[in-house]
């Protein structure tokens, strides 16, 4: 196993080097410059242009600023950022945790309801019941995540008054200081009365819109290689033994067609950690995506750069994770056989 | 073991929040996104602007809803007559903010920190100046380094003598905007003695209405009320600043009343708005210009006649209906109305394609190839820089010129056309102060008659130049509204512009919410704000 690890983590390193490189080149392709970016109708003159490019190293040639950018992280530093001028780990620390949080919930939500009703559709192949789940994940495959947050909010918060319209929590009625940076965890730590529940509120709304997408996609997936297992030689045996319907999908056929799902469940989740900016947008969420697009729009590159890195960690970490799981599930993966 | 006991305080600590949480008057201000920082002299964006504006004050102020100066921290000004010294006289016993970051103060404020604050942008050597690698824009763009010849303390501690080196008739209104905030020098030397000195920009400690409390990134500012303040306590206890980016979010928030006032409401919920029992919607004639430049430096845009035309061609009433939805005034004047010395006897170019297709073959162009540069972003001044191009450009196909359009990046954009690569661009301007000089400047010139960089229409009249100068010499508000007047006048006749419109500005805060006024500066002020229970 530790080889297995190992040769997996080892694997990981182009990558990186990939990704630094690519990063640094791609921001500097876009026009215009952190500097000019903010003055807007103001303008700037070419000497204090000159100046402040100066101060801020971007006069460097670019190799110059590359390698600095490398050596930089090499020792652990993601760099400060040029508009909030902040270390780039400490303000992706504190925005990451609630992007995390998010994102676990919207898996959750859409493992614990797509995974059941693909197996479900399998089961009932070409029913009522498969042909209209379908319909309904091809419906929230294909939904703009911008309108459909937008329609909750206004049916739940707007109208049925059921939900809060964004944030984490109520401003008014709670205040405490982030612990953990996980709402659901500090507002337990809190013991402020209602604080949990409250949260648990807000997280509704951009649970389901987050997780709208991944659910429809397990759903498919689960059903289509549910389809292919059920067609097995070993559960034809397994019925012939009389075992019942339950155990037969359950337990002999389940555990074989959750090995594509899985690795769907994995790229969703990096999707997620890095790509829930609409969510985030609609719903105030104070997350890494929205932080993200910021700097690109403010052209500031060491929060761009610093942050690609840093998700980009989590994001090969969490496949090495799905890589471990592959073993727990397969163990002839873990072999290399 | 440590552990434990932070748990337990923290308990305490939230608990005891909660419960004054619960009891207290609290206003939400849904804004649209998280400050750079808390300083205004070190940044430029209405956003970070917005957001240190509760804790700090300045020498004078703007009345809210207006741009008429008032005094503030200087309960009077002496200005000399030679127009070069302002003697300030600050109010006795002005309290600072206590218990911020572990602040106390010992002493009022004085005259040091007046000067701390102006030498921290003036004085590269200060000991605060490089701070989060401060870049005094405002401070810069304005001009106070050339124009500031020394502040210093004057005959007791609460005087402050600021010399100038020449007359500055706009200065007052300069020093009422946010980069002219005065800070704690007491808690600058606390910091450094802490060997913090860079959270003087991120934990802001001030005078001002409200003290901070707490901020978190991309999700709240927190205040609380200042009841010690020079300007009394505020109506409510706790100001919060909800950051919600999406303009269809904040209104759905403003609605459920999880806040009482948003910023920039979008364009297709404003009939909505109005017809919501449960919303004020507060509208204002923005400080602000959209205009057309034409670049004199490149014929045929070098005849006014040419220039004149271009003013006849464009339909602007349809222009203000489509892309404004009619929220919005047709420009005259390169200023806006809402500004003193307005030349309301100015006649606008009537629309009339007819006559500008003989204007234009009497200077001799039957057939014009030309471009037309619209920015890529959307502005106050103009919502849909692209939509009214294409309007212009249907417009003046009409008298015979074929513009085709263009456009860069912003950044990139601003820069071509300050350098003057454009033929006719799209461009505009909000109000820094209230200050006719602050939107004239636009079309000023260097001593040696080149047009200076903001000054894209590369237009230079020795005559208007002269009169800008000579306005700012002078400080009796008659007699620089004639030479405005005068220069208004000159600019209609060469017209370097179409000057197009000036947007109006909307607000929407709940029913419940009193006492708040629109700012034509775009700020956004709560010490006069209340809210009924």
């Amino acid at each position: 196993m530790f080889r297995f690890l190992l040769k997996r983590a080892a694997l990981t390193i182009p990558t990186f080097i990939a990704l630094m490189f690519v990063t640094f080149t791609m921001i500097r392709l876009v026009p215009g410059d952190p500097i000019e970016v903010r003055r807007g109708e103001r303008g700037i003159s070419p000497e204090r242009l000159t100046e402040l490019r100066h101060e801020m190293g971007l006069d460097q040639p670019i190799w110059k600023q590359f390698i600095d950018y490398v050596w930089g992280l090499l020792h652990g530093d993601f760099g400060t950022s040029i508009i909030s001028k902040t270390p780039v780990a400490q303000e992706f620390l504190t925005l990451f945790p609630a992007t995390l949080e998010l994102t676990i919930c919207a898996m959750l939500f859409a493992i614990v309801l797509g995974i059941p009703a693909g197996v479900i559709a399998a089961a009932k192949r070409g029913g009522i019941y498969d042909q209209s789940l379908m319909g309904a994940a091809l419906t929230g495959y294909s939904m703009p995540i911008f309108w459909w947050g937008l329609m909750l909010i206004l049916l739940m918060s707007n109208t049925l008054h059921l939900t809060p319209v964004s944030g984490r929590i109520d401003l008014v009625k709670y205040y405490f200081q982030p612990v953990t940076g996980f709402m659901l965890i500090d507002s337990i730590v809190s013991g402020q009365r209602g604080a949990f529940l409250d949260v648990v509120r807000h997280l509704i709304l951009p649970t389901i819109v987050l997780g709208t997408v991944p659910l429809a996609v397990f759903a498919r997936m689960t059903r289509s290689s549910m389809l292919e297992v059920l067609e097995e030689d070993y559960v034809r045996t397994a019925r012939a033994k009389g075992l019942s319907a339950f155990r037969v999908i359950g337990f002999h056929a389940l555990r074989n067609a959750l090995i594509p799902v899985v690795t769907v469940v994995g790229l969703q989740t990096g999707t997620l950690l890095a790509g829930a900016v609409l969510t985030e947008t609609i719903f105030s969420w104070p997350g890494v995506g929205k932080w993200l697009i910021e700097s690109i729009g403010r052209r500031d590159y060491p929060a761009l750069q610093g942050g690609i890195m840093l998700i980009a960690s989590m994001v090969i970490i969490l496949n090495l994770l799905i890589d471990l799981l592959y073993g727990l599930i397969n163990p002839r993966i873990r072999h290399g056989r | 073991m440590k552990s434990t006991k932070l748990l337990g305080l923290s308990l305490l600590m939230s608990t005891m929040l909660a419960v004054g949480v619960a009891n207290a008057k609290s206003l939400v201000y849904c804004s649209e996104g998280s400050p750079e920082n808390f300083t205004p002299a070190i940044n430029t964006t209405g956003t970070s602007l917005d957001a240190a504006r509760p804790v700090y004050n300045k020498l004078v102020q703007f009345t809210p809803g207006t741009t008429t100066v008032v005094p503030a921290l200087a309960e009077s000004y002496a200005i000399s007559d030679d127009g070069k010294v302002i003697t300030f006289k600050l109010r006795p016993g002005i309290k600072v903010h206590s218990g911020v970051n572990g602040f106390t103060p010992s002493r009022d404020l004085t005259a040091e920190d007046v000067i701390w604050s102006f030498e921290r942008q003036l004085k590269p050597d200060h000991p605060y100046a490089k701070v989060s690698a401060g870049s005094y824009d405002y401070f810069n763009d304005m001009g106070m380094p050339d124009l500031l010849a020394s502040i210093e303390k004057g005959a007791d501690d609460l005087t402050v003598v600021m010399t100038l080196k020449e007359p500055n008739a706009p200065i007052m209104a300069n020093l009422a905007m946010d980069f002219a905030t005065i800070h704690s020098a007491e808690y600058a030397s606390y910091l450094t003695a802490k060997g913090t000195p860079e959270q003087f920009d991120q934990i802001p400690v001030g005078t001002g209405s409200f003290q901070f409390v707490d901020y978190q990134k991309d999700a709240v500012i927190r205040f609380k009320a200042f009841a010690e303040g020079w300007a009394g306590k505020p109506k409510v206890d706790d100001l919060i600043y909800a950051i919600t980016p999406d303009a269809t979010a904040r209104y759905a928030k403003l609605k459920a009343n999880e806040c009482q006032v948003m910023i920039a409401p979008n364009p297709a919920d404003l009939a909505d708005m109005a017809k919501n029992a449960d919303v004020q919607l507060i509208q204002q004639a923005g400080l602000n210009i959209g205009y057309l430049s034409m670049n004199a430096l490149k014929p045929p845009f070098d005849k006014a006649e040419v220039r004149q035309a271009v003013n006849m061609a464009i339909d602007k009433a349809a222009i203000i209906k489509e892309i404004y939805q009619d929220a919005g005034q047709p420009a005259r004047n390169p200023l806006p109305p809402t500004i003193w010395s307005y030349d309301e006897s100015t006649k606008d170019y009537e629309y009339n394609p007819d006559k500008a297709k003989e204007m234009l073959a009497a200077a001799g162009v039957t057939s014009l190839d030309t471009d037309l540069w619209w920015m890529p972003v959307q502005r106050p001044y103009n919502p849909n820089a692209k939509r009214m191009a294409e309007m212009m450009q249907a417009d003046l196909a009409k008298v015979g010129i074929n513009a085709t359009l263009v456009s860069y990046e912003w950044g990139e954009y601003r820069k071509r056309l300050q350098a003057g690569e454009h033929q006719m661009g799209l461009l505009g301007w909000t109000g820094d102060n209230g200050d006719p000089d602050n939107f004239l400047f636009l079309l000023s010139c260097g001593a040696d008659g080149t047009p200076a960089g903001q000054n894209i229409a590369k237009w230079c009249n020795a005559d208007f130049n002269a009169k800008l100068l000579e306005a700012r010499k002078i400080t009796d508000q008659a007699a620089r509204t004639k030479i405005y007047g005068e220069m208004q006048a000159i600019f209609k006749a060469e017209a370097p512009w179409m000057t197009v419109a000036h947007s109006t500005v909307f607000e929407p805060i709940r029913k419940e919410v009193s006492g708040y006024k629109v700012s034509p500066l775009g700020a956004h002020e709560f010490q006069d704000v209340d809210v009924a229970e």
